[in-house]
């Protein structure tokens, strides 16, 4: 099996992978839509979408009901629908830049999954983790590429040749490049820490799970303890990255419409919104990699230690699959995160996202990174 | 494979590159810089520098093109023909210009081939945070520490550029 | 007069901090996230209707099976969007109730003119036309929304009365006192 798989041409390595990523990616964001359905659904105390049902399940007994009160058949019949019904191109917009738009918003989001580890199998007592492309400045390569999603927003906005996608677009631009320098400061720390002094440097997620699973008190503790202030940063510099709530400039329905996608329709619109749930996911994992110990089940509980517990250490597929379970639960989680802070904290107005972005986080941020690097230089001296 | 790939985004650099001067609409001139921009960051992981890869990603690509654009969203220069410049200004950057071309195609025939590393150090260059971030502070400080020293000159000049006469009470009093 | 400035309360740290107030503000939407859901499964679960509702105007029998309408034609007139069109006849002969003298012959309520004001019910002197509690009214066509008074009857059923005028006048007429 592993020998067949190295012995396909790299291109086709790089093909399967690829397809992997959509495969995944795709009907996980999919279900995050019913899931953002659901969740505000239960918050407002409504059952949510519980009535679609395709025939043949009807008959199933207990199932059938089931996926009918999940709204699955719902998910799928949004899909359907947004696949097959007329995809309106207003006459006055830029056709190309319009088309391309959301194919851009799609890039990002699919490429980052590719540096994110999402998992772990033992080897010969070595961790090792699972990744699609294993590069040593992974951080940077999430934070680079990611950052490539602001032209689908500012090209949806100009290219619509109107005035709420405008307005989107131009909030979109000055509110993304803002929080991204929060975001990265954030982050900082964490690598201070994990590069110390006389070790090779570098930016890989996985070593960074690596530091949080070392036996003992202090080796065993996630970053979210030891750093705080950079996890709040990070989560709320998140939200604003991805354009959620309270951060939804962008796209503020209740004063812009619809925002950028304010004249899209169909698939393309659809595009939109599976992008920025994949956003989404990758922006939770890399928490969860950076704060939440990635593979981790519990702090002080390595991976390792629970394989050893549960004598999995010589079944590397299961022992990938639980850590694929843990790791994917912990997203699912701060998922959930999200969308409890969408349907709790109301909209900003925009001159207070500017201002908590320049006057408030990125000096909370900067001042975080001084004492942190004067601690981890005290502490290693 | 690697050749072809080299000269594939080579192409799609120096094409675009093109484009960005010719491109009559300033946001296509914009997305042609992109485009270049995505070449070169391709180039430099075909030559496995990751790091500076993605840092030319994350700065140029994900953030200075997008002010651009941001720029001219917020000036709307849709139909505007280039204004009519004083004929003294635009001869010198000009010549100036077209002595950068003459004088980058002169050094290209008269000096274009490099001499080829060694294969072990290609790697090693790019791909290692820590050596980057030595050479930074120890031999390439004087540059950083000026070109730091440039930027914050650029952003006084901005700050004093933007200030309107007359007006002292501040954004968000 | 006196403007008096109220001094706002300045804000305290926590409220300025704004962290805790979202905080808080979590933990009430984690409970209503938990509470049971306030919806109504419409066509299966049907509200409880309240007493003196309004829905849709029926025509009632006394409980001894007898139509009340006397077709006075008093709902006709008072309908503000006329939507009530009656045709006056005579009770026949043999059903014991003919010094009623006059009901109904034909009774049409176009539901899709009613406005559900009740001043039919209103103005009734028989209460025999009463506004129940039938809320949802569908048809596919302009004829299907009319009640006839076959189905006005169906709907309304029968009410209990207090009075029983007919039954009194008609005793009283066999007793010699009619007036």
């Amino acid at each position: 099996m592993v020998d067949f798989w190295f012995s396909l041409p790299l291109v086709v390595q790089g093909l399967l992978k690829g397809l992997a990523v959509i495969l995944v990616v795709f009907p996980m964001s999919s279900l995050c839509t019913m899931a953002e359905r659901k969740v505000s659904a239960w918050i407002q105390g409504r059952p949510g979408p519980n009535r679609t049902i395709v025939p043949w399940a009807a008959y199933v007994p207990v199932i059938g009901p089931l996926l009918q009160r999940m709204g699955l058949f719902q998910l799928a019949a949004d899909g359907l629908k947004f696949l097959v019904k007329e995809e309106p191109v207003p006459g006055h917009v830029n056709k190309p830049y319009f088309t391309l738009a959301p194919l851009i918003a799609m890039i990002p989001a699919l490429t980052t999954v590719t540096v994110v580890p999402f998992g772990a199998y033992l080897s010969g007592g070595q961790v090792v983790p699972l990744v699609l492309a294993n590069v040593d400045v992974g951080l940077l390569a999430v934070f680079a590429v990611s950052s490539l999603g602001i032209y689908s927003l500012i090209l949806a906005g100009w290219a619509s040749n109107s005035k709420y996608p405008f307005l989107g677009g131009v909030r979109a631009s000055a509110q993304l490049i803002s929080y991204e320098l929060s975001l990265t400061l954030a982050v900082l720390p964490v690598f201070l820490w994990i590069n110390a002094p006389g070790t090779a440097g570098t930016l890989s997620l996985a070593k960074v799970v690596e530091f949080q699973s070392q036996p003992g008190f202090w080796g065993g503790t996630w970053f979210i303890f030891t750093m705080p202030l950079s996890a709040l940063i990070f989560i709320i510099a998140l939200f604003a990255e991805t354009n959620r709530q309270p951060f939804d400039m962008p796209e503020s329905e209740s004063d812009l419409v619809g925002g950028f996608h304010t004249e899209y329709g169909a698939f393309k619109w659809a595009l939109f919104f599976v992008a920025e749930y994949a956003n989404m996911i990758v922006g939770s994992g890399v928490f969860t990699l950076l704060f939440l110990g990635g593979w981790n089940p519990l702090p002080w509980i390595p991976l390792a230690t629970l394989a050893g517990w549960l004598h999995l250490g010589g079944h590397p597929l299961i022992l990938g699959l639980l850590s694929i379970g843990i790791f994917i639960g912990k997203i699912a989680f701060l998922i959930f995160f999200f969308m409890w802070v969408r349907w709790t904290v109301p909209r900003f107005r925009y001159d207070q996202v500017m201002k908590i972005g320049w006057q408030k986080l990125l000096p909370l941020a900067i001042a975080n990174l001084l004492v942190y690097a004067l601690g981890i230089a005290f502490l290693t001296k | 494979m690697g050749q072809f790939l080299f000269s594939v985004f080579a192409c799609l650099t120096v094409v675009c590159a093109a484009g960005v001067v010719v491109c009559k609409n300033v946001v296509n001139a914009a997305m042609c810089l992109l485009l270049s921009l995505l070449g070169v960051a391709a180039l430099f992981v075909r030559l496995d520098a990751f790091l500076l890869a993605f840092l030319l990603l994350l700065v140029y690509a994900g953030a200075v093109v997008a002010l651009f654009l941001f720029i001219i969203m917020l000036l709307d220069t849709r139909g505007q023909q280039a204004p009519q410049a004083r004929r003294g200004l635009t001869v010198a950057p000009r010549i100036a210009a077209a002595a950068l071309v003459v004088a980058g195609l002169a050094s290209l025939f008269v000096k274009g081939r490099l001499a080829t590393p060694a294969v072990g150090t290609v790697p090693a260059l790019g791909a290692s945070l820590k050596l980057h971030a030595y050479l930074l502070f120890t031999t390439y400080l004087l540059p950083v520490e000026i070109i730091s020293f440039l930027l914050l000159i650029a952003m006084l000049g901005v700050i004093v550029l933007s200030k309107r006469e007359g007006e002292h009470s501040g954004y968000g009093n | 007069m006196a403007i008096i400035t109220i001094p706002r309360k300045p804000l305290t740290f926590s409220e300025r901090a704004y962290l805790p107030q979202i905080a808080a503000g979590l933990r009430i939407t984690l409970r209503h996230l938990f509470k049971p859901s306030e919806t109504l499964q419409y066509p299966e679960e049907r509200p409880s209707i309240p007493p003196g509702y309004r829905g849709a105007p029926t025509l009632v029998m006394d409980p001894n099976g007898r139509e009340k309408c006397v077709s006075c034609q008093l709902c006709e007139f008072v309908c503000p969007p006329k939507a009530i069109r009656i045709a006056p006849g005579a009770v026949p002969e043999g059903s014991g109730v003919e010094h009623v003298e006059k009901g109904p012959q034909a009774f049409d309520i176009d539901m899709l003119r009613c406005i559900y004001c009740g001043l039919c019910e209103e103005v009734c002197p028989e209460e025999a036309i009463v506004l129940q509690t039938q809320y949802s009214m569908c048809g596919t066509s302009r004829e299907e929304m009319v009640n006839h008074k076959d189905k006005l009857y169906e709907m309304g059923g029968t009410l209990p009365d207090q009075h029983y005028k007919w039954d009194k006048k008609k005793a009283a007429e066999e007793a010699g006192n009619a007036h």
